[in-house]
């Protein structure tokens, strides 16, 4: 028995059944498979890159919105900073203002206060001096009264005092 | 090594006279690997219990289509019979057009049937199902990372550009060598039979790599073989040298399948076989001799088993890189 002579007719079935059922898969089986397999590596693969790019995409998210966290905090800070700035300068000013005027007034006050002290002082100077003098004058009078010539010079004499007095 | 060593002691003490074997084994080694007009399945109280095939034969008296019982033991039937195994035609003493379904043509028929059945179930499943929403089950399971790696394996070594197109052969011999790898392994009917070794198998199967690299080869691949870039001297050479290589390729394809899978069949009939060698050296030596046979036989089939899927995957691999040396692309 010849082990290395090809037999003839399991040649010809051989290219035959093999031809057959070749053609067969090749054409319903094969590609069908390896099609869908390679659809659905294709979609795995898609799909992994796409989970990347999303997760790369949410880190910048979250980059920008630390960022814009951290921008707003500086904002607000400033803002509250300039705000008691504000507040500080507007008391101060206020109160200066309060000051200036409250001093104002008082030395307003103050020489009214002096003027009419000085009024009322001169009146009441005036007021005492008349009476003073009204008072010499009774005074006067009833030493004079009990002498004519002495009370005739009196007379004349606070007469010409209250002239004077005038005119000065 | 031990239990090799150990066959060889007990070999030379057996007596000198034990070679008259009543055991023909040569006969019994040869009759399972070889070819064979009916399917011996087994002895049934003395009587053997075969399938008869039929016989399609065209002498030189015209076809004969007839069941090969009627030419059983030697006989003869229409002016044909079989010599030394093979149909002879009387009137000639010549072998004839011989297309008989044999007992391999029969088991080359059960196993492409059985392929065929399975791949379309499972390109079946693909076509039902959504694989880009469901897991494959069952048959699509199992068959899927064999036909993926094949893929892949194309992929790797022919190319992007053009891989699509060779897969299917590809995964087709791949499947089809594995498939009859292990059905020849199966020691029962309806495996068996010694197919992919017997060089007719492994012979179309590497004319087909080589029809494939050959005849789709691109435009660089036949420069690189008749003009090569070679200094002047080596001009007339190479040539020569590129076709002879191209050659060789399919030879070497189909006597590295067919060799690997004829020695593992020989290799654990042999061992079987060596238990009823053994039978009449007494019990002690058949004893000892079985137990280191049947341990020997199952170490065979395990290797064999392995072998099975590497031959398959060799073939398959070198077919696919001889494939990419033609789709060479010039840059």
């Amino acid at each position: 028995m010849n082990l290395v002579t090809p037999d003839a007719g399991l040649l010809f079935w051989m290219v035959v059944i093999f031809g057959i059922v070749f053609f067969l898969l090749a054409k319903f089986g094969f590609p069908i498979i390896t099609g869908s397999v390679e659809k659905r590596n294709a979609k795995i693969e898609k799909s992994l890159r796409d989970a990347d790019e999303l997760e790369k995409r949410m880190a910048e998210w979250k980059q920008e919105q630390d960022r814009m966290m951290a921008q707003t905090r500086k904002e607000q800070s400033a803002i509250l900073r300039e705000a008691s700035e504000e507040r500080s300068r507007i008391i101060s000013e206020a109160m200066t203002e309060a000051r200036e005027k409250s001093e104002k007034m008082i030395s307003e006050t103050k020489v009214q206060i002096a003027a009419e002290k000085e009024s009322a002082l001169r009146d009441i100077r005036k007021e005492v001096a008349l009476l003073s003098v009204q008072v010499a004058e009774k005074v006067l009078r009833r030493e004079m009264e009990s002498d004519p010539a002495r009370s005739a010079f009196v007379d004349k004499m606070v007469e010409e005092a209250s002239q004077a007095s005038l005119k000065s | 090594m031990i239990a090799a060593l150990l066959i060889s002691l007990l070999l030379s003490v057996a007596p000198a006279g034990a070679e008259t074997s009543s055991i023909d084994v040569p006969e019994i080694i040869f009759g399972h690997i070889g070819d064979d007009y009916e399917w011996h399945i087994t002895e049934w109280k003395g009587h053997p219990v075969a399938i008869p095939l039929p016989v399609i034969v065209r002498s030189s008296s015209g076809w004969h289509i007839f069941s090969s019982e009627h030419l059983q033991h030697g006989g003869s039937y229409e002016g044909l019979r079989i010599v030394d195994g093979k149909i002879i035609d009387e009137a000639t003493g010549k072998r004839p057009l011989d297309i008989s379904i044999t007992k391999n043509v029969l088991s080359l028929m059960f196993s492409s049937l059985l392929l065929l059945v399975i791949i379309l179930l499972t390109a079946r499943w693909y076509r039902r199902h959504d694989a880009l929403e469901e897991a494959p089950t069952g048959l699509a399971a199992l068959m899927e990372p064999l036909v993926m790696m094949v893929h892949d394996m194309a992929r790797e070594n022919i190319g992007e550009r053009d891989y699509r197109r060779y897969s299917p052969f590809l995964c087709m011999a791949f499947l089809w060598i594995l498939f009859n790898n292990f059905l020849g392994i199966l020691p029962f009917f309806p495996g068996g039979a010694n197919l992919t070794g017997n060089i007719a198998i492994t012979l179309v199967l590497a004319l087909c790599t080589f029809f494939t690299v050959n005849l789709t080869g691109t435009k660089h691949y036949y420069k690189e073989i008749f003009a090569p870039d070679v200094p002047g001297f080596l001009k007339p050479i190479m040539p020569v040298i590129e076709v002879f290589s191209a050659m060789m390729k399919p030879v070497s394809l189909t006597i590295r399948l067919f060799a690997n899978m004829l020695a593992g069949h020989i290799m654990i009939l042999s061992m079987v076989c060596i238990i009823f060698i053994m039978a009449k050296y007494g019990p002690l030596l058949s004893g000892g001799m079985t137990i280191v046979s049947v341990l020997f036989g199952v170490f065979l089939d395990a290797l064999e088993c392995l072998v099975a899927f590497i031959q398959a995957y060799v073939f398959t691999m070198l077919s696919s890189i001889y494939i990419g040396l033609a789709r060479v692309h010039e840059e």
